[in-house]
């Protein structure tokens, strides 16, 4: 298409900001913080879970809906954040709450090499490499006999117990040690998961996000305005590595039990993570929150059937992206006009969709 | 003496990733379509070659036989009806959905399976081996091996010396003059699909024969055949079956140092092979 | 009857509307022409009637019966080729193979066949097992051409097929149409060469902006008439 260059691209912000929703979100987010006054552990655990998941849900759709890098290896990162945690702490005899972030900064230095590999891979193969990937770092790491190889270990009690953080909530719950282990993971999910949107917003609103979603929407126009893609790419993959190395090392905290088998699960930490953002939406903040919960849901409905629950879930996903490929939020948007997250910008003029009449067969 | 052992094992369990590789690399090559779902297809197979064995006291080979129409209409119906439908300038599509459809099979089979591992039995054949010079190769090693390289000359002759062939080729340069041409892309789609369901019918029959398998291993199998397919050059049959070999080769040097580098070894030999030659060892001319 | 007709023909892509209520007809026998501009939107008439765009059922009509909704296998199966702008060969196919599968829509007996391709292009059969695209662009354009023919068309659509050719060569391609024609094929060919133009053909269409400006036999028009329909009356 030759004619795209004929006509200038432009790029349009559809900011239809909503100051309630900022004052909605405000409250939501105090009563969260406060949430261990009043709600019970179980209850914190499964909040935990939910953030954590949208944590690992946020990174893949800014990997796959925005910079259109779909791996279907990020559990490379998250079984790596964890095991650099476990390292930290074991080997090092590091305070775990300072482990969380240098294993953060770990994941996104086994990206480096990771990124030089996997970006000879286009698309669909770009995908299996990715697993390709997770697969060797999981067998490299199963090797290390001092983190338990094949079979794992945990955490020594003490290094967690003796967590001056973990004093301080205590006392101030006036409750047990493990106790306060689960409000301070809980917390801690919890800026993570602020601060993943918060980040995700900030970049999307950017000049790097706005050239992201050029890249996404049509390459060649993206070239014309000036944005390099490939580098773009390479920002987003080290920064989804960093974002989902830092959420892996948490909840393993939380586990205290590691083995390269749960880890590095793909299930685990890759499937359900796609599964969430494919049915909230792909491509925009909002669908993986969407998604969180109706995963959450489905999982507590499903829970007793074992195989079935999976399957169901595969199910779902397929249909939706065969028949509403932007997602639940995507339906609903299309229909309100509702945009919580105004981010998406799309470059207007140039090209020529075709439409029904005149339109290619195929 | 033990070198060349390891290296005549290597080269016949290449065969094995040969097989499990050649319907991906059709796939590929005809529709630019990769199915993460392929190696929960392998493993869909060989549980329907082992109904067969077990429920109707088949022959293994004759089960294999039976169950390749079967397989094949089923790849038709799958590419046809869903596959089909996720064509477009998007990528993402066609790699969610297969990668729906490869959680879908899993678990199914768990369901109708449990996580039992499975055998199929194939008699004594399966500990039969014959005498090449000093070295003793098994019977069910070297028909893996002979399959794949039947497998890879007959897909050779299919592209290039029948008419579906040339519309394969032609569909894959440029789909709209193929139209032109009366060629109708979803109907060649679910016919190469429904061909690459055959080869993996074939791939199950040496999978379930010659070791244990369980409904999970198939993603296992999609690695060994995306290497095989990547090392060999995207479109190149006879270069997958290289890279079958070069991957089984190398499984079997890692395991000869140290049983737990098997798979390691074979994953390292392809992260070499992109490294030093990212286009694969034998890619096509014409992309 | 005529053979091949439209009816109102229009087109577009997406917003952009290229066509507006075409009306052109082609009797059996009959050669006719299509000039215009660059982007007067004469591949897109031919894209139309070939099925590659769609159009309503009504808007092409062959032999009676509607065309204009079908996908371009169904037109190809009752006798429509065509020669694609830019020759677009199969670069995967040898020269013989493209021929090859020229018929793979409608492979019925005719007077086409490979033999009677080769006698028409000689060389193309000294090629036969290089790439389509090894070949110069003439070759190209009768390889082309010949793959059209292999499915014995009763309408043969040509969209320029003298592009960035030269003079000899072209001469050379358009040597061969009145064998084309013997053989028993309608013809319809889009130049931009107004002289060859009015050579080959019975009659000519004049397209601007995607209408029919001007009609009629070659020797009824005049140089003027055709110059202010080719680039409009202020021109
Ligand atoms: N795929 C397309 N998408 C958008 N617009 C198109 C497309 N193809 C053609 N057009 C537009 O439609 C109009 C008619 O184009 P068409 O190719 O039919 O002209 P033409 O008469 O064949 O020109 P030429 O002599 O250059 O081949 C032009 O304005 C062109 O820009
Ligand atoms: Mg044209």
């Amino acid at each position: 298409m030759t004619d795209a260059s004929l006509t200038p691209w432009k790029v349009e912000t559809r900011a239809k900001a909503s100051a309630t929703f900022a004052i909605v979100a405000a409250l939501i987010i105090l009563l969260a913080f406060a949430a261990p006054l009043f709600v019970s552990r179980s209850v914190l655990q499964d909040l935990f879970f939910i953030l954590t998941m949208l944590v690992l849900a946020q990174n893949w759709n800014l990997l796959a809906g925005y910079a259109g890098l779909v791996s279907v290896g990020q559990q490379a990162f998250v079984g790596f954040g964890a095991y650099a945690m476990f390292a930290l702490v074991i080997l090092a005899g590091l305070d775990p709450l300072a482990a969380i972030l240098l294993a953060g900064i770990a994941s996104s230095l086994l990206a480096v090499p990771t990124a030089f590999f996997l970006f000879r891979l286009q698309g669909a193969y770009f995908a299996i490499g990715s697993w390709v990937i997770a697969e060797v770092v999981r067998l490299a790491l199963a090797q290390l006999k001092m983190l338990g190889g094949g079979t794992g270990t945990s955490l020594p009690r003490e290094a967690t117990r003796d967590m001056p953080a973990l004093k301080l909530v205590g006392e101030l719950f006036g409750v047990k040690s493990s106790g306060a282990g689960d409000i301070l993971t809980y917390w801690l999910a919890l800026l993570l998961a602020i601060a993943t949107i918060g980040l995700v917003y900030r970049l999307l609103r950017s000049k790097q996000g706005l050239g992201l979603a050029a890249v996404r929407d049509n390459q060649e126009a993206a070239r014309s305005v000036g944005v390099d893609a490939r580098r773009m790419k390479t920002l987003v993959y080290l920064a989804a590595a960093f974002g989902t190395g830092l959420c892996g090392a948490l909840i393993y905290v939380q586990k205290a039990r590691i083995s390269p088998d749960a880890a590095f699960s793909v299930v685990d930490w890759t499937a359900y993570v796609i599964f969430i953002v494919v049915i909230g939406g792909i491509g925009t903040i909002e669908g993986p929150i969407v998604g969180v919960i109706v995963f959450y849901i489905l999982q507590n409905l499903l829970a007793d059937y074992g195989s079935w629950y999976l399957l169901i879930l595969g199910l779902i996903g397929i249909a939706i992206m065969l028949f509403a490929p932007r997602g639940l939020w995507g339906l609903f948007a299309e229909r309100t006009g509702i945009q919580l997250f105004p981010v998406r910008r799309r470059l207007t003029g140039g090209t020529v969709t075709p439409s029904k009449k005149g339109g290619p067969h195929g | 003496m033990m070198w060349i052992d390891t290296i005549v094992q290597g080269i016949l369990l290449g065969g094995l990733y040969a097989l499990f590789a050649a319907g991906l690399s059709l796939v590929f090559g005809i529709m630019r379509l990769v199915n993460l779902a392929h190696g929960d297809l392998i493993v869909l197979a060989a549980f329907l070659i082992l109904v067969m064995v077990s429920a109707l006291g088949l022959n293994p080979f004759v089960a294999a036989l039976v169950a390749m129409p079967l397989m094949f209409a089923i790849g038709w119906a799958l590419q046809f009806y869903l596959l089909n439908r996720t064509f477009g300038t998007d990528i993402l599509p066609p790699l969610l959905v297969t990668f729906g459809l490869s959680i879908v099979i899993q678990n199914g089979l768990l369901e109708g399976f449990t996580a039992d591992s499975r055998r199929i039995p194939v008699g004594g054949l399966d500990s039969a081996s014959v005498a090449l010079g000093p070295i003793n190769v098994g019977v069910m090693p070297l028909l893996t091996l002979a399959s794949a390289v039947a497998v890879i000359i007959g897909l050779n002759q299919l592209f290039y010396r029948t008419s579906l062939g040339r519309a394969f080729r032609a569909i894959s340069d440029d789909p709209v003059t193929a139209g032109l041409m009366g060629i109708r892309p979803k109907n060649i789609f679910a016919t190469a699909t429904g061909i690459a369901m055959v080869v993996v019918t074939i791939a199950a029959l040496y999978l379930g024969t010659r070791a244990n398998f369980d409904p999970t291993i198939g993603p296992a199998r999609l690695i060994y055949a995306f290497e095989a397919v990547i090392i060999g050059g995207l479109g190149s049959l006879w270069g997958t079956l290289f890279g079958g070999i070069v991957i089984g080769v190398a499984q079997t040097f890692g395991a000869a140092v140290n049983p737990e580098w098997q798979i390691l070894a074979g994953h390292l030999a392809f992260l070499l092979v992109l490294l030093l030659k990212p286009r694969g060892l034998f890619p096509r001319a014409v992309d | 009857m005529a053979l091949l007709e439209t009816k109102g023909l229009t087109a577009s892509y997406g917003d952009f509307q290229a066509l507006f209520g075409v009306d052109i007809a082609l009797d059996p026998g009959e050669t006719i022409a299509i000039i215009g501009a660059n982007g007067a939107g004469k591949t897109t008439l031919m894209r139309s009637i070939a099925g590659i765009l769609a159009n309503q059922p009504n808007a092409v009509l062959f032999d009676g019966e509607a065309i204009g909704a079908l996908p371009a296998p169904d037109i190809v199966a009752r006798g429509i080729a065509m020669v694609p702008e830019g020759r677009k060969l199969f670069p995967s196919l040898s020269v013989e193979e493209n021929l090859l599968i020229g018929r793979y829509g409608r492979a019925v007996a005719g007077h086409w066949s490979l033999q009677t391709v080769y006698e028409l292009f000689p060389i193309l059969k000294e090629r036969r097992g290089n790439p389509g695209t090894a070949l110069s662009g003439g070759q190209q354009q009768m390889v082309a051409i010949g793959r059209a023919l292999m499915s014995n068309p009763r309408v043969l659509l040509c969209d320029e097929i003298s592009l960035g050719l030269a003079p000899v060569v072209i001469k050379d391609i358009y040597a061969a149409f009145p064998r084309i024609r013997a053989a028993g094929a309608s013809l319809v060919v889009v130049e931009q060469d107004i002289g060859q133009a009015l050579k080959v053909s019975d009659r000519v269409y004049c397209l601007m902006e995607g209408r029919i400006t001007l009609s009629g036999a070659p020797s009824d028009l005049t140089r003027e008439k055709i110059h202010s329909a080719y680039f409009g009356a202020g021109a």
